[in-house]
């Protein structure tokens, strides 16, 4: 296999997960970068599409690593992700908004508590949904699990876009028992089809505020204002350090993952991938183990969401449709399922390739050539061929870049199953094994990094 | 099974099973809130009756591209998640078809043929419907079996084929990369818009006289149900009187065994695709020309319903995917006298989640027939 040769030659380079990293994120930021230079962008736009980049990078890699760990570790087929993270920003939404009383605008308010509690509890109710799926689904067969898990994330959404629970009238005074709570909240609930608009204040700002590093921030961004760019630098400078912040939670993530995995309870989730009977047999209860897996990875999804949304002003039901699963999926099968920096890897390529990647490629060619306006339908797009007109068509076709970006991530999906199903790095999915299993003096031993890994040929 | 073996095995089942008695329980309430409806007449049953036909031309939709699904599940080993989108191209290109024979003449030739994208021609103008035009309808029909079993035979050559052997979950991640191609370049072509496809004033309908009022039913209903009713006794006597049944059976079983037992494995296969995709094909089409609209969306929003009852049904089952069908329809549709109406699907998948708990085999299951 040709992939084998390039693993070789490129395997003394990019034995170390740092380097190989670097170089694909490098790879992706010069692409872009070159991109904005042909588009003649000033530092604002260059800063502006860096940011735009690295956020998806950084939702991506960060959803790809939870995935992977119900896929890549514990073998659960879970396509319900999308479900666990509205979750995840609709009870931060609910927890963290503040009364309509106070709220401006807003037809739907919450309970007004800081934003840091608002995120605690969406990701840990996020992790109590992914309990509440996961008790009686488990023992399912893998592709059913799979079904049931999208129904769960279709209910999810019928629930955020449901009247029932669009507004709910919270009681001045409620007794309990021995002490009386008096909530701020008046009108809460889910907002129904219209979605809730993210009246709190600003994650960036509340966190910044937290650490006390708000004067010094606004002074930098004062600072830049006065060197760099003269109007307005302020949402530029939110947006990179945005995607910083989402950087550092893809490395809190990979470490807490890359630890789970290497513990003796990960090893378990291996086993359990591997086969399940054995691991019974060897003792293991092996129901449990699966269980805090998958709540664990629900929890972080729910995490994923949170700050994929929660920073965006307002969220409706639609952003939760089935698709957003079905991209982290492609993320993590790019980079191969069974590690997680090959999830991150994924995540990446994902996001800038396909995902951002075709709409950067339709400015692309509209900035080289100059084109007029597309036609306003295949039918007007395909006539003119007939004359060897080409150029209605090849509009059109740009023009309906965001439609056919999705039927490239089909046709890639196809062409990964078909000759790389275990995807960038997923020949080092990592075996349940604490010793290395790989012959000493065999071909393995070229290869010292890989199997150092387990070095799981396939 | 014998009567005490069964009341052993249900008394085990309450024992070890909490969540089988909150069930029940909750069938008991539904049935007590049914009952106290129509009696105090909070709940009509004239309007009950309405739902309850409404439910069952949806089941008969969703059994009908069940078998399809249920077919290639047993067969091939694998949930295919195109299948819903196998089912929108066979409504897109019966619809065409329709377009077509209907408006021509008056209408350019591309608008008909891309089912009048973006508002270019309407179906209410040009009076599709079944007794308007029932020749480009039954045309449409065709058109749409044979264009479905088309794609899903290229699909399958170079898509599935070349990764037979591999698990069942490479196939449905495979699948699912299909269902993306396939929606999407739908979108594509035909558009985003969701468009009406039917004269729906000039179909003729009747009141049918319920206790307590009426209840509507419309000539498309009728051919929904003759063509759907037709189709289901044609698959079965197909599999019951020619020996492909059996042999589908025998690959569901054990492939290797039946491919040295001289079974051709591939020509099952083939069949297999010819006959389900040719019910999804006409599944998508009598779908959007019964509710009379028609979207991009349609065959994925009807996928997991059709899921649901494949596994209702138990997996391979074709009676049981039509009867798992007639359930999900009835459920979706009726359900709303005990729940708010945007609850409707969420009720059937719930009920699909409940069956997948306690009886994953299906309720229909050991009397497969494919």
């Amino acid at each position: 296999m040709s992939a084998d040769d390039l693993r070789g030659r490129f395997s003394g380079l990019f034995e170390r997960d740092v380097t190989l990293a670097l170089a694909v994120l490098g790879t992706i930021y010069l692409a872009y970068v070159l991109a904005g230079v042909a588009f003649g962008y000033g530092l604002r736009g260059q800063l502006n599409s860096i940011a735009n980049l690295t956020f998806y990078i950084g939702v991506f890699g960060m959803l790809a690593l939870a995935l992977n760990l119900h896929w890549g570790y514990t073998g659960l087929f879970n396509i319900g992700v999308v479900g666990f993270m509205g979750i995840g920003v609709y009870v931060t939404a609910l927890v963290s908004k503040p009364p309509v009383a106070q709220g401006g605008a807003a037809q739907v308010g919450g309970f007004g508590l800081p934003l840091g509690v608002g995120i605690v509890a969406g990701v840990v109710v996020a992790g109590l949904f992914g309990l509440l799926v996961a008790l009686p689904a488990l023992r399912l067969r893998a592709d059913y699990l799979a079904i049931v898990t999208v129904a769960f994330s279709e209910i999810i959404r019928f629930t955020m876009m449901s009247r029932t629970f669009q507004t709910f009238t919270v009681p001045d005074t409620i007794d309990l028992w021995l002490f009386t709570v008096d909530p701020t909240a008046d009108t809460v609930g889910l907002g129904g089809g219209g979605g809730l608009i993210l009246n709190y204040p600003d994650p960036l700002e509340a966190l910044l505020r937290t650490l006390f590093l708000w004067e010094p921030y606004m002074g930098f961004v004062g600072f830049v204002q006065r060197t760099l760019i003269p109007n307005n630098p302020k949402p530029v400078i939110d947006g990179l350090v945005y995607g910083i912040l989402l950087f550092v939670c893809v490395g809190l993530f990979y470490l807490l993952l890359s630890r789970t995995g290497k513990s003796p309870f990960g090893r378990v989730l291996k086993a359990i991938r591997e086969d399940e009977d054995v691991a019974n047999a060897l003792g293991k209860d092996t129901d449990r183990f699966k269980l805090t897996a998958f709540v664990l990875g629900s929890a972080l999804m729910g995490l994923g969401g949170i700050l994929w949304y929660s920073s965006r002003g307002s969220i409706t039901p639609p952003s939760f449709r089935p698709n957003i699963t079905f991209f982290v999926w492609i993320a993590l099968i790019i980079g191969g399922a069974g590690s997680n920096t090959g999830s991150f890897l994924g995540g990446a390529i994902f996001a800038g390739v396909l995902y951002e990647g075709p709409r950067y490629v339709k400015n692309l060619v509209e900035t080289a050539f100059e084109l007029g306006d597309a036609p306003g339908n295949f039918g007007e797009a395909v006539a003119p061929m007939a004359s060897f007109d080409p150029v209605p068509f090849v509009l059109y076709t740009l023009d309906s870049v965001s439609q056919l970006r999705l039927v490239i991530m089909g046709v890639v999906l196809i062409w990964l199953m078909h000759n790389r199903p275990e995807g960038l790095l997923g020949h080092r999915k990592e075996t349940a094994s604490s010793i290395d299993l790989s012959r000493p003096g065999g071909e393995d031993a070229s290869n010292a990094a890989a199997a150092a890994d387990g070095g799981e040929n396939r | 099974m014998s009567i005490s073996e069964t009341y052993v095995r249900y008394r085990r089942t309450l024992g070890e099973e909490p969540l089988a008695i909150g069930v029940v329980l909750v069938a008991l309430w539904m049935a007590w809130a049914l009952v106290s409806g129509l009696w105090t007449g909070g709940i009509r049953v004239s309007s009950l009756a309405s739902l309850v036909w409404d439910g069952l031309l949806r089941g008969l939709i969703i059994g009908l591209a069940g078998i399809g699904l249920s077919m290639t599940y047993s067969i091939l080993n694998f949930a295919n998640f195109a299948h819903g989108d196998y089912l929108t191209s066979g409504a897109f290109a019966g619809m065409a078809t329709s377009y077509l024979i209907a408006g021509i003449g008056e209408n350019s030739v591309g608008a008909l043929l891309l089912v009048g994208a973006g508002g270019s021609v309407f179906g209410g103008a040009i009076g599709i419907g079944v007794t308007t035009s029932p020749i480009a309808v039954v045309l449409g029909a065709v058109v749409a079996g044979v264009s479905t079993i088309a794609l899903a035979l290229l699909i399958d050559r170079f898509v599935y084929r070349p990764i037979r052997d591999e698990s069942g979950i490479a196939l449905l991640i495979t699948s699912i990369g299909v269902a993306f191609a396939l929606r999407y370049l739908i979108q594509f072509v035909f558009g985003a818009g969701v468009r009406g496809t039917t004269a729906a004033g000039s179909v003729p309908r009747i009141d049918v006289p319920a206790l307590d009022g009426t209840f509507r039913v419309t000539a498309h209903d009728a051919s929904l149900i003759v063509v759907a009713g037709g189709l289901m006794l044609g698959v079965h006597l197909l599999l019951q009187r020619t020996k492909l049944g059996k042999a589908m059976r025998a690959m569901s079983d054990n492939e290797d065994l039946a491919r040295i037992t001289g079974i051709p494995t591939e020509r099952v296969i083939r069949t297999t695709w010819i006959v389900g995709a040719g019910l999804t094909g006409v599944a998508g089409y009598m779908f959007v020309l019964w509710k009379g609209t028609l979207g991009f969306n349609d065959g994925w929003l009807l996928l997991l319903l059709v899921f649901a009852a494949v596994i209702l049904g138990g997996i391979g089952s074709i009676y049981g995917a039509i009867g798992g069908g007639i359930v999900i329809g009835l459920t979706a549709s009726v359900s709303v006298i005990w729940i708010p109406s945007e609850f409707g699907r969420a009720a059937a998948f719930m009920v699909m989640i409940v069956i997948l708990l306690f009886k994953p085999e299906g309720i229909f299951s050991g009397r497969t027939t494919a």
